[in-house]
């Protein structure tokens, strides 16, 4: 095993060779990795996925978790969704990785190393919840393009960096700063220098927020390539494209950011309610900032067939954007009675919280069970789908797991 | 004079030692790529039928390379009909042909997704293929209705102790 390494590492310092350029970092690419020019076809091993994640794109690579693959509390690496609009960018080097700040409402534009933000400013660690804005898409009628996501694309890791805030005051921010604006390394589909993937951003105070990272360590390491690595933005809680990966440049900036997937219908729901199917102009579509409360039941799988007479131990997490969960609930009925469940406190601000039911069936028979959380304002999920979209964001309706008594 | 021809041959002979040098640490390093690649290609174990049988299935081979099994398109995914090259090698160059098998839209939508690509993804004029792609999209793959929810499917059970 370890001569195979070995060999690896040997192999790929002479691939440079033969892609006739460096690989730098062969040492500390992903175990697994390899660069594009000989890319695996392999998604689980390149990434090192679960084999249960669900691969929903190749090109770019969009893979989604499945409900009882997010049981860990922390979500470990092997369960992340991972949402890419382009390609992830080839031979990265951390030593000579920067992070720029500029824009209109900058005071300067200043670049700092990697190893500068990692020296200079005090470091923090959260726990928190990214989830895709277009997760649960695939429920919609009439469905909306793009990758049809079904309930995988939310992950809530640990991750560790410095905290935007310092970074900005550290440059300097005009009185009349709005919005900060993301910029990246991936590479356009259509492999396009003058184009951008995407380059989202955040309004002036989601930036500042104590829990708004620039982040260097997912889970207490390196974070992993197809999650940004070496440098990534992280701002729980609100739609995980906020959460710009490959991070190079931040603009601040005196209007709202017109980035890629700022502008049109990107990432915005219709201001007012809209009904299935209706069209809706651009200029009527809002920008969505925190994500709605929504939970999952993590354990068991869906499908589990139990004896009669057996209580079930169902466990899952709870979330609620910008928001605390205060209440969580589950009905085997579909929906005509509903009993509490334990609800743990969040670790922190942004992070999922836990719970858990003891859950008993009067009869044989098949069940559904739903669960329901219920955030600090009073707001819970929906049990059919919420207001349609356009572009299928925000489907927050209740989880649902299959369960036979026998 | 002589001096410099003495030096010419001695360059030529680096030269070509170099060349030599180069060429067998390229086929070295091209060796135990092809090796790592395929672990078990100097190894018989019981799993080296199953792992070759996902290969062939993921990687056809240059003959088979536009394969139809059970009416699907090995390579792509995309369903066997009138059409079907045409979307291939017009859709599938920018991004996976799954954005288009996992998608269902009718006529409308299908033609303003191609307007947005043209637009803002450096998409090409499709000139007479247009109708061709569209007219294949809107028959394989249309909107199914969903409701407002749909039952739970595709449920593989198990026993729970």
């Amino acid at each position: 095993m370890k001569r195979r390494n070995f060999v690896t590492r040997t192999a790929l310092g002479s691939l440079s060779l033969l892609i006739g350029a460096e690989v730098v970092f062969a040492d500390t690419m992903p175990k697994g990795y390899r660069p594009l020019a000989i890319q695996d076809p392999d998604p689980f091993k390149m990434f090192n996925k679960d084999k249960g994640m669900e691969v929903l794109n190749d090109k770019p690579w969009n893979i989604e978790a499945k409900a009882h693959l997010l049981d860990d509390k922390i979500t470990p690496n092997s369960s992340m969704f991972i949402r890419n609009n382009g390609l992830i960018p080839e031979n990265i080097d951390a030593s000579t990785w920067t992070l720029t700040i500029d824009g209109e409402s900058a005071n300067e534009s200043k670049t700092y190393s990697l190893a500068e933000l990692k020296t200079k400013f005090r470091q923090y660690t959260y726990q928190l919840t990214l989830e895709c804005g277009g997760n649960g898409r695939s429920e919609f009628d009439p469905p909306a393009k793009g990758n049809q996501w079904t309930v995988g694309a939310v992950s809530c890791a640990n991750w560790t960096g410095i905290r935007l805030r310092d970074v900005l005051e550290d440059v300097g921010i005009k009185s009349d700063a709005v919005y900060i604006g993301y910029h990246a390394a991936d590479v356009h589909l259509s492999r396009d220098p003058q184009k951008e993937p995407i380059s989202r951003g955040a309004p002036m105070p989601k930036a500042m927020q104590d829990e708004t990272l620039i982040a260097f360590k997912m889970n207490g390491k390196d974070i992993p390539l197809a999650h940004g690595y070496p440098l990534r933005l992280v701002a729980g809680g609100w739609p995980a494209s906020v959460s710009g990966k490959w991070l190079t440049r931040i603009s601040v900036r005196n209007i709202v950011h017109d980035g890629t997937k700022m502008t049109g219908t990107a990432y915005r729901v219709p201001c007012n309610p809209v009904a299935p199917g209706e069209k809706v102009k651009d200029e009527d579509m809002c920008i969505i900032e925190s994500m709605p409360v929504k939970s999952l039941i993590t354990y068991p799988k869906t499908g589990a067939t139990i004896k009669e007479g057996k209580s079930l131990n169902i466990r899952g997490h709870a979330w609620a954007g910008e928001l605390e969960v205060s209440k969580m609930e589950y009905s085997i009925d579909f929906g005509s009675t509903w009993s509490d469940c334990d609800l743990e406190q969040p670790t922190n601000r942004l992070a999922w919280q836990h719970f858990s039911a003891n859950v008993d069936f009067p009869k044989k028979g098949y069940y559904e069970v739903w669960a329901r959380a219920m955030d600090s304002q009073g707001i819970s999920q929906p049990m059919l789908l919420p207001g349609w979209n356009p572009k299928g964001y925000l489907n927050n309706a209740c989880h649902r797991i299959a369960i036979k008594v026998v | 004079m002589e001096d410099q021809t003495k030096f010419k041959l001695q360059v030529k002979a680096i030269y070509r030692l170099l060349l030599g040098i180069f060429g067998l640490f390229a086929i070295a390093a091209f060796t135990i790529l092809v090796i790592l690649l395929n672990p078990n290609m100097l190894k018989k174990s019981n799993s080296q039928i199953e792992e070759i049988a996902v290969e062939y299935t993921a990687v056809p081979s240059e003959e088979d390379f536009d394969k139809i099994e059970n009416g699907i398109h090995v390579r792509t995914g995309l369903v066997d009909a009138e059409g079907l090259m045409t979307v291939v090698n017009n859709c599938t160059n920018c991004h996976s042909a799954k954005l288009v098998t996992q998608n269902k839209m009718n006529k409308e939508r299908w033609i303003s997704t191609i307007r947005w690509m043209q637009e803002t993804q450096n998409l090409w004029d499709l000139g007479p293929n247009e109708d061709i792609i569209i007219n294949y999209l809107v028959t394989n793959y249309p909107p199914t209705k969903k409701g407002r929810r749909e039952n739970l499917k595709n449920i593989e059970w198990y026993t729970l102790n």
